[in-house]
């Protein structure tokens, strides 16, 4: 049973077409990468599911509910929460108030979450009342991965979470994901470090020219010569 | 010496307090509100309307509070000359703002957009009061002699006052409250705090009734200081932006310090220069850091 799943899906910016059909499913509690080259329409895909980007045909359903041209502040209600590549903190708020915006929508007591995040990323906990533009980009990254579960959604969107960080970061980045998802949260990620994204993917899908080309598992992908050829390096 | 700076001082907290308003709108909504000015003058005459027209019909009449050039009554109007600005500005945004925000126009047209409002509302004003002179009270405006030479007023302590509590009280609300913080954080990054579920368009609502009410507070406060004209926000302009450029466009905490900077600057000028030479000044001062310090004295924490 598919919690997202993507249908004949046509999107794009302005006058400008980028996704030409993608179909992919997402289940409960699987981790799934969208690979493929610069300008394939990666970002674009799940800018679409979060609203951000309009759909033009096709259906998004999250969960059987048909989402696909709600606007991003009710999707987020649903139970998804989007961390965006760049600019997905808030850098003059400190840690501690990015995490309470992302908490914004919750009229409970978040504090428990809060606290859950400060244990998943001991390195933020310490700097609680720093202003998150002053951190490092590896805790950058783990205060927009805060932000994005203190509502505890179902589902994370994550766009290239390891870009622009140095290699040690980006392992502890995906072990995180890992760890997220071994929590419960199903995760559909954009890589363009497509390697270590399929290494700790249950399944992948290779976006190309705005439609999907292939799937599999991430061993299967891995192991496909023209996949490494094309996109991991040889 | 020490008297220009006390007066500069008055003057700056005046300043600080519509250009905190300014800073909090162009970190909110994206654009230089050029009808700031003319927000805090109509609100200036709205208090006049009220303490001048409509309590004296009533049958109530201002009677000065002790050392005090006005009674009650013009204290009490500032409540309702706040809300009634802050509902034009809301108005202003409905009628104008909205709708080239919702045609994606450049911050530019917004900006020019404004300055259309802002000569609306003067010529509203023109028409309505006239170009004379106004005041809130004809009392007598006492005076103390302090030492180093300081002539302060009773009325200017409680502008001092008055206006220090409005700021505060407004940091207080961007810094303890949900939606304070929301409206930080929307001025940090509006696409996610539209992610996070924070409803934008509630929130630029809000700002500009934040910014009308503190901008009238700041008008009627001129008044009381000195008196009320038409043009006196307009002339106020200039050196709200240089406190707010100052301070770090859209920056709250530098709008506080670049007001006050901006205040003793232009006070004490005046022992040096004709004070017709006050805006110069101010204009002086945004140019140099604008040269040397384009991101203001506290710019630089964005990413």
């Amino acid at each position: 049973m598919s919690l997202l799943r993507i249908d004949n899906v046509v999107s794009g910016y302005g006058e400008m077409q980028i996704l030409h059909g993608v179909t992919l499913d997402v289940a409960q509690g699987e981790i799934v990468s969208l690979i493929g080259p610069n300008g394939a329409g990666k970002s674009t895909v799940i800018k679409t599911v979060f609203g951000l980007v309009p759909a033009w045909s096709g259906s998004i359903t999250f969960d059987g509910q048909d989402i696909t041209r709600k606007a991003p502040e009710q999707i987020v209600r649903n139970g998804i929460s989007y961390v965006p590549q760049v600019e997905n903190i808030f850098p003059t708020l400190t840690v501690e108030e990015n995490l309470e915006m992302g908490a914004y929508l919750r009229n409970d007591n978040y504090q428990p979450m809060m606290e859950k995040i400060y244990s998943m990323f001991p390195q933020i906990a310490d700097r609680r009342k720093t202003p998150a533009g002053k951190l490092s980009g590896g805790m950058r990254q783990m205060v927009a991965f805060g932000r994005a579960l203190m509502l505890e959604p179902r589902m994370l969107l994550l766009d290239e979470p390891s870009a622009g960080l140095a290699p040690l970061v980006v392992d502890l980045i995906f072990e995180s994901i890992q760890s997220i998802n071994a929590q419960g949260v199903t995760i559909l990620m954009v890589e363009q470090n497509a390697r270590q994204a399929l290494a700790i993917s249950h399944r992948g899908y290779v976006l190309v020219d705005g439609q999907n080309r292939l799937d599999g598992t991430g061993k299967e992908l891995l192991e496909n010569e023209e996949i490494g050829r094309l996109f991991l390096g040889g | 010496m020490a008297n220009l700076i006390v007066s500069g001082i008055i003057l700056g907290s005046i300043i600080t307090l519509g250009a905190v308003g300014l800073t909090l709108l162009y970190g909110i909504v994206n654009f230089a509100n050029f009808a700031h000015g003319d927000m805090m003058t109509l609100g200036a005459y709205i208090a006049l309307f009220l303490t001048a027209s409509l309590f004296p019909a009533l049958g109530i009449v201002d009677t000065p509070i002790g050392p005090l050039s006005f009674g009650w009554v013009t204290l009490i109007s500032f409540i309702p000359a706040m809300i009634i600005t802050g509902g034009v500005a809301i108005l202003a945004d409905r009628l104008v703002y909205r709708r080239l925000r919702n045609l994606r126009v450049r911050a530019i047209m917004l900006g020019i957009a404004s300055l259309a409002v802002a000569f609306v509302m003067r010529s509203i004003i023109f028409i309505v009061w006239g170009s004379d002179f106004h005041f809130y009270s004809q009392g007598l405006r006492n005076s103390w002699k302090l030492p180093l030479g300081i002539n302060l007023r009773p009325d200017q302590l409680v502008i001092l006052v008055l206006a220090w509590a409005m700021v505060i009280a407004l940091y207080a609300f961007l810094q303890g409250t949900k939606t304070g913080k929301a409206l930080r954080a929307m001025a940090d990054n509006r696409d996610l705090a539209r992610v996070s579920g924070i409803a934008t368009e509630r929130m630029i609502t809000l700002t500009w009734f934040i910014g009308g009410a503190m901008a009238a507070a700041a008008g009627i406060l001129i008044g009381i200081d000195s008196q009320l004209r038409p043009e006196m926000g307009w002339i106020l302009l200039l050196p709200l932006f240089a406190a707010v450029i100052l301070g770090g466009i859209g920056n709250a905490y530098g709008a506080l310090v670049g007001g006050l900077i901006l205040g003793v600057a232009q006070q004490v000028s005046t022992a040096f220069l004709l004070p017709s030479y006050k805006p110069a000044v101010a204009f002086i001062i945004m140019i140099l850091v604008l040269l040397v310090r384009p991101q203001g004295i506290f710019g630089g924490g964005k990413s």
